[in-house]
């Protein structure tokens, strides 16, 4: 179109002001020296200072990480492995409940996920007397089971996208089926296998409704004590956290997303290179 | 025809070792024992009898061992029924106003050059990778009565209007209207994303015929753009719509508390009136309610799988 749409890029323009100026607020706000967080007291860097002495936050932040770490790393491989069965296994028995139970998660509200997984612990302790105590554990294994079908998702659309023929090329030229698997299905499924970790990563991360449901004494990730305080209203502390956390997760995914495409750029390359040396 | 032929070889020798039974069987079990199970337990405590024991519940006592009290109460206390309306309607007006904001946002991103696409692209989706908790304090902030956001939308307002009108500030906080804005802005990226993906695929020259044969820009649009992107339509409004109706963060900061939304009344007859089998059935309704949308949207992700399936 030759055109300038000028109406689209007002629009688009006023999207992106509507997407980073509350964020750009809390940032230049959490530099505020007054007490009153939403009035403007003069420049200080205090916050900062009084977030880093705090042990409470610094304990918090510990255990989201451990919990993320673990769940994003069990939801990544058992993910992939529904998402192998879904896209190559065509047929088996329970197929449709397996692929209802792999879509649930994604539209069940997270209330309901919360408080079904809560009266589950609970029954099980009283049944069988394990998990004696809500917290890291109950957290992790509920974290798993949501983020994990995120993984699904993405693998099992990479594996549908990707060409089934070079599979069975592998195997007519005397493959053997491990070898297929390492050599070009995980390969091939690789940069949807890191998407997924780092989507169920900083899922993980960032949870509150189903891990308030889920903790127990004792287990307050980030996300929780920032719920805690932040339902008391704005606070220069949270300004000055949240701006961290915007700011650490702004440039790891900037990062994340620059390593990915320049690998993928580089396959391309390879595979171009590859058919005009055979070509 | 394609029954059993589906399974490729690498599957089927899989099959005959036995491998595939353990990668099918790990993640299978996985969502029986921590989704399937939770949600069953979920589905009976609705029809359980609430007891002041430990846990708070029975099945039988006085009552047959299907107690439908929950489901009776749903009807009978209006505390339900506005509950449920207040988050259809908020939930609903989010939707529309993110496709108003979304659609021209997305259209705009298939017109840009490449370069400044992927640039575009990216500070979409960055929003929605950094903490939905944080975005939503954000408003907190710019919402509040002193805020600087406050003060210049009521500057805006009472130079507009005559000056019996005028207001000292903005109630903006504890209302609708803040749950809407909110949920607008933390959704919208999942309203652009799915269209922009509609809308890359379509036939740009279509337009441009369209536009030669003497077409006005606005009537292109209604008759050859608007058409082709009902697809990412409804998958960007019930991305919207399901989350933002069961939505209880939101709500919770920066809502009415005397008009709860549905998440919010779970999560009270939950944890505060220990009230398991009520909470119980107010969550199977509120399932029951999004179960039509939920399955128009395995339903058109299903097509829209197909539909890339066929294509090769």
């Amino acid at each position: 179109m030759n055109r300038r749409p000028v109406f689209l890029i007002t629009m688009l323009c006023f999207g992106f002001a509507f997407f980073y100026i509350p964020i750009v607020s809390m940032i230049v706000y959490s530099f505020n020296a007054s007490k009153l967080a939403t009035v403007w007291g003069g420049f200080s860097t205090k916050w900062y200072g009084a977030l880093m002495g705090n042990r409470q936050v610094i304990a918090a932040l510990v255990l989201s990480l451990k919990i993320a770490v673990i769940s994003s790393t069990m939801a990544t491989i058992l993910g992939t492995m529904a998402g192998i069965t879904l896209a190559r296994f065509r047929r088996f028995r329970g197929r449709v409940l397996f692929s209802g139970l792999v879509t649930a998660p994604l539209v069940m509200p997270d209330v309901i996920i919360g408080i079904s997984s809560l009266m589950m612990f609970i029954l099980m302790a009283e049944w069988i007397g394990w998990p004696g105590q809500r917290g890291f554990t109950t957290i992790t294994l509920a974290h798993i089971t949501f983020s994990m079908v995120y993984v699904t998702t993405i693998v099992q659309s990479r594996l549908i996208a990707a060409d089934q023929a070079i599979e069975e090329a592998a195997m007519d030229l005397g493959s053997r089926p491990w070898q297929v698997l390492r050599d070009i299905t995980l390969p091939v499924i690789s940069p949807a296998i890191a998407s997924g970790w780092l989507l169920a990563f900083t899922i993980s991360l960032d949870e509150v409704v189903i891990t308030s449901f889920t903790t127990g004494p004792g287990s307050t990730t980030l996300p929780l004590l920032i719920w805690s305080k932040v339902k008391l209203g704005v606070s220069p502390d949270i300004n000055a956290l949240g701006s961290i956390i915007v700011v650490v997760v702004g440039i790891g995914v900037f990062t994340a997303g620059w390593i990915m495409q320049r690998a993928e750029r580089r396959r391309d390359l390879d595979a171009r290179l590859a058919y005009r040396a055979n070509g | 025809m394609a029954g059993a032929q589906r399974n490729g070889r690498l599957a089927r020798w899989f099959h005959r070792r036995g491998w595939s039974d353990i990668i099918i069987a790990a993640p299978y079990i996985w969502l029986i024992l921590f989704f399937l199970i939770p949600f069953l337990i979920v589905l009976a405590m609705s029809f359980a009898t609430r007891t002041p024991t430990a846990p708070p519940f029975s099945f039988g006592g006085e009552n047959p061992v299907l107690n439908l009290r929950g489901y009776r109460r749903l009807f009978e206390d209006d505390i339900y029924i506005r509950a449920f309306l207040t988050s259809i309607s908020n939930a609903g007006f989010s939707t529309v106003l993110c496709l108003l904001i979304g659609y021209p946002m997305a259209l705009c991103l298939t017109r840009v050059s490449t370069s400044w696409r992927n640039i575009l692209l990216m500070l979409v989706i960055l929003p929605f990778w950094t903490s939905f908790l944080l975005r939503v304090y954000a408003w907190m902030g710019l919402m509040g009565t002193n805020s600087w956001f406050n003060k210049l939308l009521t500057g805006a307002w009472n130079g507009v209007v005559p000056d019996d009108l005028a207001v000292r500030s903005i109630q903006m906080m504890n209302t609708n209207f803040a749950v809407i804005l909110v949920t607008v802005y933390t959704y919208l990226p999942f309203m652009i994303l799915p269209l922009y993906a509609n809308l890359e695929k379509l036939d740009q020259t279509l337009d441009e015929a369209a536009m030669d044969l003497g077409s006005r820009p606005f009537r292109v649009f209604l008759d050859v753009t608007l058409p082709q992107s009902i697809p990412g339509i409804i998958a960007g409004g019930l991305l919207v719509f399901i989350p933002a109706a069961g939505e209880l963060v939101i709500p919770s900061l920066v809502g009415n508390s005397a008009q709860p939304m549905i998440g919010r009344v779970i999560s009270d007859e939950f944890a505060s009136a220990r009230d398991w089998p009520m909470a119980s059935s107010v969550a199977v309704a509120l399932l029951i309610l999004l179960v039509i949308p939920m399955m128009a949207y395995t339903y058109f992700s299903g097509k829209a799988e197909q539909r890339l399936e066929d294509q090769k």
